[in-house]
């Protein structure tokens, strides 16, 4: 039997089940708070974000593979279109779109115009070293270990701090070749 | 014309947690307290008629020389009082109704501590555009 054609963002988007986006919204905005709360440091506060976003990604990645039917991946550009078309459509409902290529093709930037994570909010001043989406650029590096994919990344633009967009960079460390889990002797 | 127009919103500990002189007469520091201190006075009044009454606007509620204090209720019981000179009340009640709306836009914001003062430039900037054009 063929295997099935890798279905468009849009497409998954309208099959699968969805949630109110305010209660999205307002959920993950109590998170954020009640970890100011307990945490007091904002770096601390990004940090555990990160693992956070860490700990959903190395998950979502399998969801991901198998309700879009992608295929193998020719190259990390590829990876990176098929994150920012396919896998922010099905997860957040929002397209983003890849830019800054650098000259060998590892680093990239992943640019969403909006956000639905961010309605409503405003920093305050004792907050203004804080990453409020870091959870996003967690889950993209999980997603890609789990591809065997190290990857780095960083906030460059982040509207909240008033840029005009959220930048992602995504560099591509190394791949790390696929490892079996039993020896071959044995 | 120019008119006075002092403008607070109180929550429902009864701190105040924004205050703006929107008036557009000259601001003078000396009628800037007097201001507050009227709109101190009235709350008393407002805690008794709030509780008569199920609309959240209450028109003019207490007089001082000319000046006069309108205030709004929201569900959370915070109040928003305006003390003013002029006797336009649609344009007042419209002016509320729009600085109710800014004010759930900041209360939906969970980095706001509700109850805790509003220093959102923004807001500021929203509420002195919204009474140059209903006051």
């Amino acid at each position: 039997m063929p295997p099935a054609a890798p279905r468009s963002g849009d497409a998954i988007f309208a099959s699968v089940e969805r949630v109110n986006a305010e209660l999205f919204t307002l959920t993950y905005g109590a998170i954020v708070r009640q970890l100011l709360t307990d945490l007091e440091e904002v770096e601390e506060v990004n940090k555990q974000l990160d693992q956070m976003g860490y700990n959903i990604g190395i998950r979502l990645i399998d969801e991901f593979l198998a309700k879009s039917n992608v295929s193998r991946c020719v190259d990390f550009k590829e990876t990176a279109e098929v994150i920012a078309k396919v896998g922010f459509k099905m997860f957040l409902g929002v397209t983003a779109s890849v830019t800054n290529w650098d000259a060998d093709g590892t680093c990239c930037s992943i640019v969403l115009d909006d956000n639905p994570l961010v309605d409503f909010v405003e920093l305050p001043d004792t907050c203004q070293g804080l990453y409020y989406c870091n959870i996003l650029s967690g889950v993209i590096r999980g997603a890609l270990e789990m591809v065997s994919m190290k990857t780095e990344v960083t906030w460059i633009r982040d509207m909240l701090r008033g840029d005009d967009a959220y930048e992602l960079q995504v560099k591509l460390l190394n791949q790390v070749p696929e490892e079996y889990p039993y020896k071959d002797d044995e | 014309m120019t008119t006075t127009a002092c403008f607070i919103i109180v929550s429902r500990n009864d701190i105040p947690i924004y205050e703006a002189e929107v008036g557009s007469a000259a601001k003078r520091e000396d009628a800037a307290q007097l201001h507050q201190f009227i709109l101190h006075a009235a709350l008393d009044i407002v805690q008794d008629l709030a509780w008569t009454t199920s609309a959240m606007f209450l028109k003019a509620i207490d007089r001082f020389n000319d000046l006069v204090v309108s205030v709004y209720v929201t569900a959370g019981h915070t109040r928003f009082m305006l003390l003013h000179d002029s006797r336009n009340d649609d344009g007042i009640k419209s002016f509320f109704q729009e600085v109710h709306e800014l004010y759930i836009k900041i209360l939906l914001n969970p980095l706001y501590l509700p109850g805790s003062r509003i220093t959102s430039s923004h807001f500021d900037t929203k509420v002195r555009a919204l009474a140059r054009k209903y006051l």
